[in-house]
This record gives C-alpha cells, sequence and structure tokens, in this order.
C-alpha cells in the first residue's frame, strides 16, 4: 500500500529527516552545552539566583584558574594517573594480543571475552568491588598480603602494618591507576587482536623459513605493522586519561581522597560546579583542560603518525 | 470519473477524523492543565519522601482536590538537580525540600522565596521552631529561605560495655577534651577499642566551640578568613594528639570500614547527630543493641548534624505558592505529623510545643532503655546558629586536606592553618 501523498518524502528531504535526530541530539546535548560552557567561562554566576544573575568578568575565570594551586594540583594528579594506568595497558595489551593471536584458537573469543568484562561492567559495581578489596582492615587485598608476610622470608618483604589505601594520600593514586588499567587493558587488547588479525601471514610463513625466532618476529613484523593501531589506542588513552572522571570519584566517594591525591582535573572542575558553586572557574578550567588534551593529542599524533602520511 | 467521488469522499472521512483527534487532544489538554492545577510538586529525598508521603493522608482532609506529588531523588542528586532547576528556573517543584548544608548555600542566592513577607509572613511563628533552625533558614540580608522541619541535635553516642571494662566513666568522657583522649587512651590500652573513628570527627566539633558574635565557622561576615584562629590551632592540636596515641580508626563516616568498626565493636564513641541512633539500630550495626548509651558532647559543646528544611522556589507556578506554603505549614507546624516522623523515622523535630510530648521520655531499647531524648531535647535548645558563607564547603574541604597533612605527614599546625588562611583568602571574594 502506498502513503499519501502528504505522507511522502521528497528525495531531496531524505537525508536531511533521516539525519535530523543526530542533529537535534547534538545540538541540544553536544553543541549547545559546549558554547554555553564557553560563555559561562567569562561570567560570575550564583547559579541558585537563576540565568539572569549572570555578571560578565571577562578573563578573570581563566587568570583564577591558572593561579589555583588545586587546578594545578589535579593536572598533575591526571598526568600520573593517566601515565601509571594507561602506559602499563599498551605494555601488557600489546604482548598480550599477541599471545592470544598466535596461541589460542577455539578458545580465543572466550579469553578476549574474559579480559573485555572489565570494560562492559558498571562503573558503579566495579568501585564498590574495588573499595571493599582495597579496604584497610578486612580487605583481600590486604589480607593477601598479610597471608605471604607469614610465609618464612617472605615477611621483611611485606608492609609490617596493614596499607591504608584509600586514605593516604600516597596509596590513592596507586590505587586508582590499578582500577583504570585492569578496566581497560582488555579493551586495547581487542584493538591489537582487530589489527594482528589484518597482518598478511605469509610475512611470518617468510620469516619462519628464514630462521627468524618466535620474539624476531614479534619485533620485526608485528610491532612495526602494528604502529597505526597504536597511534590510535594511545590517542584514545591519552583524550581517556586526560579526562578520568569515573573510577577516582566513585573510589573517593566524589571528594578526590585525602590531599586530593586522586582528585583528577575533571572530578576538580565537576566540584567546583556543584559543590563551590562556581561555574564560571569550573568552565573557564573544562576549557583549559580542553587545551591540554588537543596539545598532547597533537603530539601523540606527531609521535606516532606513520611516515608514509607524515611526509604528505 | 467514478474514482472522483471516492476520493472525497475519503478526504471528507479523514478531515472529520483530524478534527475528532485535534478536538480530542485539546479536551485531553484542557483536563491536564486543570488536573496540573490540582497537583502540588515536592521534590525530596529518602527518607523525608517518606515522610512528605505518610502526611499526604492528612493533607488530603484539608484539601481533598489537590494531589501531591513526590519527586524522590538520591540525596547527592536531588541536591544537584535543584541546583539546576534553580539556575534554569526549569522544572521547579512547588515545593523544595532542602538539608542544612545545601540550604546555606542556596539561601545566599534569590532563587527561594522570602517567606518573611507577605503572604507567608513566617516571623509570626518563629517562636514555635528552635531558634537556632529558624536562624539557619534567615540568610544574611534578613530573609527566611525556608521553614524549618526536623535537626540533628549533637550527641556523644558511645559503648557502654566497652566503658565498662576499661573502667572509664561517662563523666570522664564528657567533662573536657582533654579528659575524653585520656579516657580513649585508657579505653584502647585495656580494650584494643579506637576512642573514635577519625580523628577529624573531633576537630570538626571543637571548630565549632567559641565562636564569636559575627563570625561564622571559617569566615566573618566581612568574608576575613579565620581558620588561624585558637579554636582551629586547639582543634588542630586535640586531634593530632588522638592520632599520636593511635586512638582513631582512621576510617570516614559511611565507609564499609566504618560500618564494620560498629558491628564489631573496634569503634568506641562517636559524635554525630541523634539521628545515627536509628542508624545503628536498623542496619548498622543492629547487633549491637542495648550496648550503646548517648551523652551530651564533650567540655558542653553542642553542635547541630544536619537538618531538613522546606522551602519555595522563586520562579514556581505562581497560582500554586498559596498551596505551597501551607502545604509547608502542615509538615514543619502540625503536632501530628511532626510526632510521626520523630516515631517513624528519627526525624527530630524543629517545633518547639511538641517537646512536652510524652514521647520523649520513652526509654530507647537500642542505647539499653536510656531516655535519651531528653538530652537531646536539651541540646537542641542550646545550639547557636552558625552565619553561613558561600566558600564554606571549600573551606571545610581545604581545612580536612591540612589537617591529613599534619596527621599523615607530621606537618607543623601553624604552618598548615596559614597555608590554608593563603588558600581561603583567595577564593574569600570570589
Amino acid at each position: 500500500m502506498k502513503l499519501p501523498a502528504i505522507l511522502r518524502l521528497s528525495p531531496k528531504a531524505v537525508p536531511y529527516v533521516l539525519l535530523s535526530p543526530f542533529v537535534f541530539l547534538f545540538l541540544v546535548f553536544g553543541l549547545f552545552p559546549l558554547l554555553f560552557s564557553l560563555y559561562l567561562a567569562f561570567q560570575s554566576w550564583e547559579p541558585t539566583s537563576g540565568l539572569n544573575s549572570m555578571s560578565f568578568v571577562g578573563f578573570d575565570n581563566f587568570v583564577f584558574a591558572l593561579k589555583d594551586e588545586w587546578f594545578w594540583k589535579s593536572l598533575k594528579n591526571t598526568g600520573w594517573l593517566a601515565l601509571a594506568a594507561g602506559v602499563p595497558q599498551h605494555l601488557i595489551a600489546i604482548p598480550l594480543a599477541y599471545f592470544i593471536h598466535t596461541s589460542f584458537r577455539r578458545l580465543r573469543n572466550t579469553v578476549v571475552g574474559v579480559y573485555f568484562m572489565p570494560y562492559i561492567t558498571s562503573s558503579v559495581a566495579i568501585a564498590i568491588l574495588f573499595s571493599s578489596l582495597f579496604s584497610t582492615d578486612f580487605g583481600l587485598i590486604n589480607i593477601g598480603i598479610k597471608t605471604l608476610s607469614a610465609i618464612p622470608g617472605m615477611a621483611s618483604l611485606m608492609p609490617a602494618s596493614p596499607i591504608d589505601w584509600m586514605n593516604d594520600a600516597d596509596n590513592i593514586k596507586p590505587a586508582i591507576a590499578v582500577l583504570v588499567f585492569w578496566r581497560y587493558v582488555g579493551f586495547n587488547v581487542v584493538l591489537y587482536l582487530a589489527a594482528l588479525q589484518t597482518i598478511p601471514d605469509d610475512i611470518y610463513e617468510a620469516a619462519t623459513m628464514d630462521g627468524a625466532s618466535r620474539v624476531q618476529k614479534f619485533l620485526y613484523i608485528t610491532l612495526p605493522s602494528l604502529k597505526p593501531m597504536i597511534f590510535f589506542a594511545v590517542t584514545l588513552s591519552v583524550i581517556g586519561g586526560l579526562q578520568l572522571f569515573e573510577e577516582p570519584f566513585i573510589l573517593t566517594g566524589g571528594r578526590g581522597g585525602s590531599d586530593q591525591a586522586g582528585m583528577t582535573t575533571a572530578i576538580y572542575l565537576y566540584r567546583m560546579a556543584f559543590d563551590f558553586n562556581d561555574f564560571g572557574a569550573a568552565s573557564a578550567m573544562s576549557w583549559l583542560l580542553f587545551i591540554v588534551i588537543a596539545a598532547l593529542t597533537l603530539i601523540t599524533n606527531r609521535a606516532f603518525r606513520p611516515r608514509s602520511s607524515a611526509s604528505t | 470519473m467514478l474514482l472522483e467521488p471516492t476520493t472525497t469522499t475519503k478526504t471528507k472521512t479523514i478531515k472529520t477524523e483530524a478534527k475528532r483527534v485535534i478536538y480530542g487532544l485539546l479536551l485531553w489538554g484542557v483536563a491536564q492543565g486543570a488536573l496540573a492545577q490540582h497537583t502540588l510538586t515536592v521534590a525530596a529525598y529518602p527518607a523525608v519522601d517518606e515522610i512528605v508521603k505518610s502526611a499526604i493522608p492528612a493533607w488530603k482532609k484539608l484539601h481533598p482536590t489537590v494531589d501531591i506529588k513526590v519527586v524522590s531523588r538520591q540525596f547527592v542528586d536531588h541536591h544537584t538537580a535543584m541546583t539546576t532547576a534553580l539556575s534554569t528556573s526549569a522544572y521547579l517543584p512547588d515545593v523544595m525540600v532542602l538539608e542544612v548544608g545545601y540550604l546555606g548555600r542556596f539561601a545566599q542566592g534569590g532563587g527561594l522565596e522570602d517567606l518573611s513577607r507577605p503572604p507567608y509572613d513566617i516571623k509570626r511563628f518563629q517562636t514555635r521552631f528552635v531558634p537556632y533552625a529558624y536562624q539557619q533558614a534567615t540568610n544574611r540580608r534578613g530573609a527566611v529561605v525556608a521553614a524549618p522541619a526536623d535537626i540533628g541535635p549533637g550527641t556523644l553516642l558511645y559503648r557502654a560495655d566497652i566503658l565498662a571494662k576499661a573502667g572509664v566513666s561517662e563523666a570522664e568522657l564528657t567533662q573536657s577534651w582533654d579528659g575524653y583522649v585520656a579516657a580513649g587512651a585508657k579505653i584502647k590500652l585495656a580494650t584494643g577499642a579506637n576512642l573514635l573513628s577519625h580523628a577529624r570527627d573531633m576537630k570538626d566539633i571543637v571548630i565549632r566551640s567559641g565562636i564569636l558574635p559575627g563570625e561564622g565557622l571559617y569566615f566573618d561576615n566581612q568574608s576575613n578568613v579565620l581558620v588561624t584562629s585558637p579554636r582551629f590551632v586547639r582543634a588542630f592540636e586535640l586531634a593530632r594528639r588522638v592520632r599520636q596515641q593511635k586512638l582513631d580508626a582512621r576510617v570516614g563516616t559511611w565507609t564499609a570500614d566504618w560500618n564494620e568498626g560498629f558491628k564489631r565493636g573496634t569503634i568506641a564513641t562517636q559524635m554525630t547527630g541523634a539521628w545515627l541512633a536509628g542508624h545503628l539500630n536498623t542496619w548498622l550495626a543492629p547487633n549491637t543493641k542495648g550496648s550503646w548509651r548517648a551523652a551530651q558532647l564533650p567540655e558542653g559543646a553542642f553542635a547541630a548534624y544536619g537538618g531538613t528544611f522546606y522551602s519555595i522556589p522563586r520562579g514556581a507556578a505562581p497560582e500554586r505558592k498559596q498551596l505551597a506554603w501551607e502545604f509547608i505549614q502542615l509538615m514543619t507546624m502540625n503536632r501530628e505529623i511532626q510526632v510521626s516522623a520523630f516515631k517513624a523515622q528519627d526525624a527530630f523535630p524543629a517545633l518547639l510545643e511538641i517537646y512536652d510530648d510524652s514521647f520523649f521520655e520513652q526509654p530507647i531499647a537500642f542505647l539499653g532503655g536510656q531516655t535519651a531524648r531528653l538530652g537531646w531535647r536539651t541540646a537542641a535548645k542550646r545550639i547557636t546558629a552558625v552565619d553561613v558563607h558561600k566558600q564554606d564547603a571549600f573551606a571545610e574541604e581545604v581545612i580536612n586536606t591540612e589537617l591529613d597533612k599534619v596527621l599523615d605527614r607530621g606537618k607543623d599546625i601553624t604552618i598548615a592553618l596559614a597555608d590554608a588562611q593563603r588558600l581561603l583568602q583567595q577564593r574569600a571574594n570570589r
């Protein structure tokens, strides 16, 4: 049955109509907040007084943010966590993907699924699980350490008293880094596995004929072939690492932990807005963070860009 | 030729159908409008939402045609949603429930109705409320932005069995802060239990003692920073002594370790709002029933821990503001509702006229049959309100950070407080 003429779309309108849900959502949830936060970055605003209470303050919020010790502290924390959680992700994921690729056949998907599982598990569930793992007196990690120290000869290597993971500023960052590493390593394994599958088998066969060892094949065939994927995965890690929010937020009860040791910039600007009521400074900080992310992505691009495209 | 009349008939039918649909929609819209006029939206969080729901029958007796719609969110989500609603003046509830910690912040802005002005004129009811709670709802401009419903008089809960084992009396615990710490050392030695969950809890009370008129907790009314004053030095020194003598469990409130500490009896005392006794009884540590007792805070300190307030957003629908005010009066000034909230949810009333209710004299089984509500009633009358500053939340964070450095890293107290002072001065006038 044909639709009435009034309901029929002209071929010219079809792309626009089909695109419109995305465009609408993008405008509302993407572009508008972006522009509004840029506008807010130049305003002083007591949010509970309504939109009319804004007043233009020029670059005051940016100046304040750049002079704010806690903003710099949060940037340092973010950088530390991005490195400590990000670098091992790739150092482990690449060999692990290679191992899975070469050693598993029928069980491969199951093994990949197991590694990928943390990535799709709810952050809240993960944070609750890790909170109890990291508990000082009753946590499995400290109980494990205690059990290990009972083994003859191990006592000197283990701490004498239980480690205060979540309240001691020195321990919060490593605890968060472990969680982030655990959560995203599987995602990177999947990326690298996908890239490994595109490397033609004949190259490996030729190398085998030439007497190359497994390690040599990994170093001279696999790694160079993976470079475009490494660029992609590292870029994702840089962006994700610098925007890190959920895991430390839930693990530190939304406060950033003792001495703000687990307070990333994303957490700080959230707190600036919703806890400390300073939406102007929070918006300015978010744009400063954007500049940092853009700069680091550019550097990553320079470092990993394939030679061929670098010359073009 | 034959086709034409059929098409016309079809078009007519479609037009008639369309008209019906449009009329139907219009009618539905009018009905919704009429309905909307008779629905009062109340935004709340647990367990205030329960209190509101249980008051609906009483409300229906007064206004049979006006429904109450309770929009409930988790505590933090609720206040974030209210901040957003006030900032955009969109989706504002008719009645907004606020916790005291947020009330101070919201009161600084102009988003809430001043209930001291007509037609509300809350001042005529001022003497019916606990003085400090009414004061908490009053901002620096003298506007009263909310009506108090329940309060959290501070109390010292302690494990009578652990104290008995250590040979420590209640008087030793409460006479002075020095005595409290000394008692803690005895308890630790005799039983191994910690005096309190975190040294920070002690600092929180001591900085609230001895606040001069015109002063807030961290700033005075001229936005001068007060964190190097003697009350902060003393609070930090006492907290450090607690830590040095290993008398605190080093666990934050509402954490799994805190909960376990209560269950396993490794925390001997807790300074908190009176409502915690109810939480301990129902879910935190029901196994310790009968072992706890309540006392006043050490050294005659009186402090408030939380409290619930009802307010009307300025941008809410004007035609329902009168109804909203009537609802607020019902929730905050109706004897039956206040008493039933007290009984069901441990919501300690802000309404003075029910302080003679027999419920205050009833023994509390969880506290070994103690008539603890009488002590809390005394405390409620003696607490004084503290001026709120818009940077209080940040100041609290800074002070806690510096205290952590003193406790964990051995930072000098004078330097720590000077660092806090410098950081707060940068923000004092933002």
